[in-house]
């Protein structure tokens, strides 16, 4: 598939001194949804503000579309909603109002039934002559998506969408996000929820210090989810794997008094009984057994403490 | 390639006038009654005592001063308000993602608020009326000028307004620099009344210039030639487009 937006070197030096982009590089694929998942202050919302334009990026080139976003700005913003984290809204406008003023900044000429459809699409139809200051942090959620929707974005940035959200708006968000899906707007979410990026994204990007630590596909992140690791601690040191055992994939651990096993939830056979009985068999007595799951967050906070440690050591 | 997207530009000018349109009692009628006060105070009440000044009723003579002294803070104040509300409210970041030039996003901001000085001036030249004889000697030149002084003013307060960290600043200098500048710029006399060297002193504040320019197209006369009153101006609006220009090219306290 098209890459909708190209990301190559991107390094962001605030004034302060402080970088908050690494030489970023990325392609977002066209019609995807993606998950940029981080900690605070990993360099998530700089990324997409220098992509949107209200930041400056102090290297590296991003295209949108295929028009740069220094060169080519109109080209690139045009194709672009944007939905950021705060609220920040007008608070005594009208819903119908900001919206229709959105479209006109954004250079499209006045149409209210595409907004109509937008605003009961969102449930704001209802609200569409309240002004902004009388809705639920909920509804100004709303508002904010119908904003960025208003002149038909191509890609739609959501930084944080759920942040802050009770969970049957959050999932009334995700639902809307697949169905924008639908009409082939590529998605780009931020979150610090795994569980968001678990729901939502074909795609997963980990970001941490300011560099993109891992893109996968999700559902190879779920392959990796679904291991289990079943560990044995033994009655007695082995010194190392018996040979009767290599039909596992069994490591030592532990200076031999653990044995450790990793094996597939999914498959049909995880080997845990045979191997149970194999040990019984050779004579290995055993005190205990654990199993452990991975799960996105395991890999994710491996993945951040890593990085960090990393960056101690150049440091 | 030459583009100007008159979308955006509409979509934000009418965003303004419409923000101007909520709050029409404090913005038009506050100037309007505060300057009848002036009139009734300075123009009938003391005027009445008061000699002419170069052949003009004192009623009349600070007619000018005074549409320019409440042009120059409302342009102000309305073009600093304009662009520092979404810095404050964080709404900016539609405005700094949306893709729309510098120049566009100066005309639709200066032109909303510049708009606004113009009705707000000609409101107070028809309250003048009430109160005095008014002649007006070159009318076109008169709208002119006042387009200018709006403009100018409202490319001062664009600025500002980016400028501004807070509401203090956004008021210190219409407050502290501005309204006295314009009281001692020779809103209410001719600086030819003035001892020396206060005369001289005065021809140092470019608002002196301002008044008298708008003066001369009343009544055909200011304190100093029209050139000079022109040439101020000129100066004064090249110096802020210049400003503009930097703040944004550089993205000054707009984007980080």
């Amino acid at each position: 598939m098209a890459s909708i937006i190209s990301i190559s070197g991107l390094t962001k030096r605030y004034a302060s001194g402080h970088v908050a982009l690494h030489g970023v590089d990325l392609e977002i694929e066209e019609g995807e949804i993606f998950a940029l998942l981080g900690p605070n202050g990993a360099g998530k919302t700089t990324l997409i503000s220098i992509i949107c334009g209200n930041v400056t990026g102090t290297e590296g080139s991003v295209t949108v579309a295929g028009h740069d976003i220094v060169r080519d700005y109109r080209g690139s913003r045009r194709a672009i909603g944007l939905v950021p984290q705060e609220l920040h809204t007008d608070a005594f406008e009208k819903v119908m109002s900001t919206v229709r003023f959105s479209r006109g900044l954004f250079g499209k000429p006045r149409d209210d039934a595409l907004i109509e459809k937008i605003l009961r699409d969102l449930s704001l139809w209802d609200k569409r002559d309240a002004k902004i200051m009388e809705l639920s942090g909920g509804m100004k959620r709303r508002v904010m998506i119908a904003k960025a929707l208003s002149h038909e974005p191509r890609v739609l940035f959501l930084d944080e969408p759920t942040a802050g959200v009770d969970v049957e708006l959050r999932r009334d968000m995700w639902a809307l996000v697949r169905q924008l899906r639908e009409t082939g707007v590529t998605i780009i979410l931020t979150t610090h929820y795994i569980e968001e990026a678990e729901e939502m994204a074909d795609r997963v990007g980990v970001i941490s210090g300011g560099k993109l630590i891992l893109v996968e596909e999700k559902t190879a992140l779920m392959r990796k989810l679904g291991k289990k690791t079943l560990t044995v601690m033994l009655a007695d040191p082995l010194p190392a794997v018996p040979a009767e055992l290599a039909q596992w994939d069994v490591t030592i651990k532990g200076d031999g008094h653990e044995l450790e096993y990793v094996f597939d939830t999914q498959a049909e056979r995880t080997g845990v009984s045979s191997l149970l009985r194999q040990l019984g068999d050779l004579g290995i007595a055993y005190k205990d057994l654990n199993t452990r799951q991975s799960s996105l967050e395991d890999i994710f906070v491996g993945l951040v403490h890593r990085d960090a440690d990393a960056a101690e050591a150049v440091a | 390639m030459i583009h100007f997207s008159l979308n955006a530009v509409s979509a934000i000018y009418t965003f303004e006038l419409a923000r101007f349109g909520r709050t029409i009692l404090t913005s038009l009628a506050t100037p309007v009654i505060t300057t009848s006060l002036y009139f009734i105070v300075f123009g009938s009440a003391i005027g009445s005592q008061m000699k002419e000044i170069d052949g003009i009723p004192y009623g009349a003579f600070i007619v000018p001063g005074l549409i320019m002294l409440s042009m120059f803070t409302e342009s102000i104040f309305n073009a600093s308000f304009g662009i520092y509300m979404p810095k404050f409210t964080g709404t900016i970041y539609e405005l700094l993602s949306a893709p729309v030039s510098a120049l566009e996003t100066v005309v639709a901001y200066v032109g909303a608020a510049a708009t606004k000085s113009m009705i707000l001036g000609l409101i107070i030249f028809a309250t003048a009326h009430l109160f005095v004889a008014l002649p007006v000697a070159h009318p076109v030149a008169m709208i002119g000028f006042m387009m200018l002084i709006a403009i100018t003013f409202c490319l001062f307060g664009f600025i500002l307004g980016v400028w501004a960290q807070s509401f203090e600043q956004l008021q210190v200098i219409p407050l502290l620099v501005v309204t006295p500048m314009t009281f001692l710029g020779g809103a209410f006399y001719s600086i030819a009344m003035l001892p020396e060297p206060w005369r001289t002193i005065t021809l140092f504040n470019p608002v002196v210039y301002l008044i008298s320019g708008f003066r001369w197209t009343f009544f055909g006369k200011g304190d100093v030639a029209i050139e000079w009153s022109l040439g101020f101006i000129a100066a004064m609006l090249v110096i802020c487009i210049a400003i503009i220009g930097w703040m944004f090219s550089t993205g000054y306290r707009l984007k980080k």
